[in-house]
């Protein structure tokens, strides 16, 4: 979106490190949100209302406000540019309900998610790169951004390596947008690509950057169990319900209004809580999503759940299917499970990360807790943190991030370069990166990186998950600590140029364990619990102390400083978050 | 259980020609080929290179032939090829080490039958309506992720590289029959051409092949018919 906006005016250039296709926006599933009205009341005040508190207060509501405004065009453009959504029986977009949604007078959900059937990511994404290739905008597939390039704190391009042939590739640019994506590979079990190792915030922090509310990562209720894949939050927007090792629906104790749909950081926890009072399935640390016609009938029928027209709400096995068949796919393929028959086993997974680069809504990154602009510098969707989602992302609101972000972060950069010059480059500019490959290619080679990684991910997904403790985040920190150093040793036996993917994941798990240290030091300092960061030594949230942003930075000395800067409050003062 | 995997190996680097690596690692039933090859590359060896990325079968990188049939390594279990695996590139395209091959003709085809959304009238300030039965006509075709498994299983792309290929036909198809859509004609007239539709033998290797389950071949029968009438009922 980004770069689709920034060639309309400017010369642009888009690298990627896979093909533009394999982006893992594409992997998202159920919706994008905007308060269209398509079906029933809705209203973009609600949409921010409920960013608001999904967020625990922690989300900037200027930004917030912005951007739920901004999503009702930005869903009718999609449309416009060929997007094919669901539709209504009169022709209009179609929406679902999706956790956290509401309509604020009734506390009911309300249908905000519009979708294409469960591949909408997928949708957005083809789309998009579609328009891209209808306005030739220019490509390098395959080329891995390793570097960016300042001169006197002014951005002069970046540093790619080009896959295909070892190349090393300087991209002189008077603008550069980071568009990277989001470091789930941090932990165990996860929704992420292997292609998601936070490139883009490990390349800044390295340049003296800070990056924003890196301790809050969301942690989604449900992935297939021990896998991690994601099955959308949709399951529960088309009616199905969590249920426990004992088949008792466990979340009416934890949400009692909406239930199922309540923030994805409230339901992982009560899973997490059910699976700790010995209610998990079979004894082991999973439940049940149920969304089989006759369960989902049922409790539509217990809730009262109406169709639009007034009459009972129900399912049948084909509607499932024809809503859901990704979802039906993935637990045919990877579990042996047929959704429509059988339970469905999940636990929550990492997801989505809520901190990031800092930016202002225009997607222009910011250096320091007074805002400082950094010149020709932006930052836009999961990598970036504006903040929208604060302390918790509300489902639906990634796609609209990237999108609504994407325009602004594009358009920005290329009203930029209209009145900039090239900064002249330096003497050496691949010097930075190439240390950082010469390093790896001449460790004395006693680590094996696979080990490695999987320690990191356990110990992250142990210490640093869903629930939290200072005495756990310690032992996470040491353990990371330790890691880090026997990266200095790591082995890679790919000695060549032409597709190096040895090298090049050695260098992504380098970004992985810097990511994981600065995020659980900045988890460290926050003693109180807000959104998807939760301590059992600090369980309420703390609005006097800790409603402000953490900032952190990557010190010449390897050090980690901490700062913070005030949330932006305008129209909805913080009180308790109940759903 | 113990898993034998044989894997196409070619380093242009060092390598004359192809060879293949046998390796043996422990395994269970629900373990994903790519799995497999993650941990090869792990601990036995780290020059085995192969694209992947989502892991589930949505990005497309993974396609391989995975005991003589096109798959993504990621959404291929154990359980269904059993404990002896042979993995080699897809067939048709020019291998550039291992399992990567270089996927350029590939697009270049995708990009020959303007897959991109034309409509030239006018924006409504809402949505353009469309009607569920028009939106479902072209469903089956928007879930192509442009992995290669149906054009590279394919007798008659083997037999020319110039031949347009199934997943081209799917990405033309998912815009001919979106009833929004202007370009049909234009799209139509592009694969009306010798390497177009008519290279299409109905052989449904890109069927079988379709890690997406989207009937292809059905596909380029309605473009045949749709060029044959005119009607793109």
């Amino acid at each position: 979106m980004a770069g689709l906006y920034a060639s309309r005016t400017a010369k642009t250039a888009i690298l990627t490190k896979l093909y533009p296709t394999r982006s893992h926006t594409g992997t998202a599933q159920g919706g994008i949100g905007a308060a269209l009205g398509s079906q029933e009341e809705d209203h973009p005040e609600w949409h921010t209302y409920d960013t608001v508190k999904g967020s625990d207060y922690l989300g900037d509501q200027d930004a917030i406000e912005f951007m739920c405004n901004e999503a009702v065009p930005a869903v009718y453009e999609l449309e416009h540019m060929g997007l094919p959504f669901d539709r209504t029986p009169d022709g209009k977009i179609s929406q679902r309900p999706f956790g956290g949604h509401t309509n604020n007078v009734t506390g009911k959900p309300v249908r905000r998610a519009c979708h294409a059937a469960d591949r909408t990511g997928h949708m957005i994404l083809q789309t998009l790169y579609q328009q891209c290739m209808k306005n030739n905008v220019t490509f390098y597939d395959e080329f891995q951004a390793v570097d960016l390039i300042m001169v006197n704190g002014i951005t002069a391009g970046v540093v790619a390596i080009e896959l295909a042939t070892g190349e090393m590739h300087v991209f002189h640019a008077k603008a550069v947008i980071f568009a990277t994506g989001g470091h789930g590979r941090i932990w165990e079990i996860t929704s992420n690509a292997y292609a998601f190792t936070g490139d883009g915030p490990a390349i800044l922090m390295r340049r003296g950057l800070p990056l924003e509310d890196m301790e809050f990562f969301q942690f989604h209720p449900t992935g297939i169990y021990k896998l991690g894949i994601l099955i959308t939050e949709g399951v529960r927007g088309e009616g199905g319900v969590l249920i426990n090792g004992k088949g008792e629906r466990f979340m009416e104790k934890y949400a009692p209004h909406v239930k199922d749909l309540a923030s994805r950081d409230v339901v992982s926890r009560a899973i997490y809580m059910e699976i700790r009072d010995g209610n998990g399935a079979n004894g082991q640390n999973y439940v049940y999503l149920d969304v089989r016609p006759e369960s989902v009938n049922r409790y539509a029928a217990q809730d009262g759940r109406k169709n639009l027209d007034g009459s009972p709400y129900t399912v049948t096995g084909e509607e499932i299917l024809a809503k859901l068949p990704d979802i039906v796919d993935f637990c045919r393929v990877y579990l042996g499970v047929d959704p429509v028959t059988q339970l469905m086993p999940i636990q929550p997974t990492a997801h989505y990360a809520m901190g990031g680069i800092p930016t202002n809504k225009f997607g222009e990154v910011l250096s320091d807790e007074k805002n400082t602009l950094v010149a020709g510098l932006y930052a836009a969707g999961e990598c970036a943190c504006v903040s929208i989602h604060g302390a918790n992302r509300l489902g639906t609101n990634s796609l609209l991030d990237l999108v609504v972000f994407g325009k602004h972060a594009g358009l920005k950069a290329a009203e930029f370069v209209k009145g900039a010059s090239f900064q002249p480059l330096p003497d050496d500019s691949t010097a930075f990166a190439r240390t950082q490959f010469e390093k790896i290619r001449h460790a004395d080679g006693t680590e094996n990186a696979f080990d490695i990684g999987t320690t990191m991910k356990k110990i992250m997904f142990d210490d640093m998950g869903i629930f939290r403790s200072g005495k756990g985040m310690q032992n996470a920190l040491n353990v990371v600590r330790e890691l880090k150093q026997r990266y200095q040793h790591v082995t890679v036996a790919d000695t060549g140029r032409i597709f190096n993917m040895e090298m090049m994941n050695a260098w992504e798990l380098g970004n992985l364990l810097d990511l994981a240290e600065l995020t659980t030091v900045s988890a460290i300092a926050r003693t109180e619990s807000r959104g998807g960061h939760s301590r059992e030594d600090f369980p309420e949230r703390d609005d006097k102390q800790w409603l402000k942003h953490t900032l952190a930075w990557v010190a010449e000395n390897g050090r980690i400083d901490l700062k913070y800067k005030p949330v932006v409050i305008t129209r909805f003062e913080p009180k308790v978050r109940t759903y | 259980m113990e898993v034998t995997l044989k894997i196409f190996r070619y380093n242009p680097e060092t390598d004359k020609k192809p060879s293949y690596k046998t390796y043996k690692l422990d395994a269970i039933e629900m373990d994903r080929v790519l799995d497999l090859l993650e941990k090869v590359k792990g601990y036995q060896d780290g020059t085995l290179s192969f694209r992947r990325s989502c892991a589930h079968g949505i990005c497309g990188s993974d396609a391989m032939r995975i005991n003589g049939m096109n798959r993504l390594a990621c959404k291929t279990l154990v359980r269904d090829v059993g404990s002896r695996i042979t993995v080699e590139p897809i067939l048709g395209l020019p291998v550039i080490k291992d399992l990567i091959v270089d996927m350029e003709p590939f697009f270049e085809h995708y990009r020959s039958v303007k897959p991109w959304f034309i409509n030239n009238a006018p924006e409504p300030e809402k949505e353009r309506f469309q009607s569920p039965e028009a939106r479902l006509r072209f469903d089956d075709t928007t879930k192509c992720i442009l992995c290669a498994c149906c054009t590279t299983s394919c007798p008659s792309f083997w037999g020319s590289e110039n031949y347009i290929g199934p997943a081209a036909i799917v990405a033309a198809h998912r815009f001919i029959f979106d009833d929004r859509d202007q370009a049909a004609g234009e799209r139509l007239k592009i694969l009306n051409e010798v390497n177009g539709v008519h290279r299409c033998h109905t052989v449904f290797n890109c069927t079988m092949a379709c890690p997406r389950e989207i009937q292809i071949t059905k596909a380029i029968g309605e473009v045949k018919a749709a060029i044959a009438t005119g009607n793109l009922e």
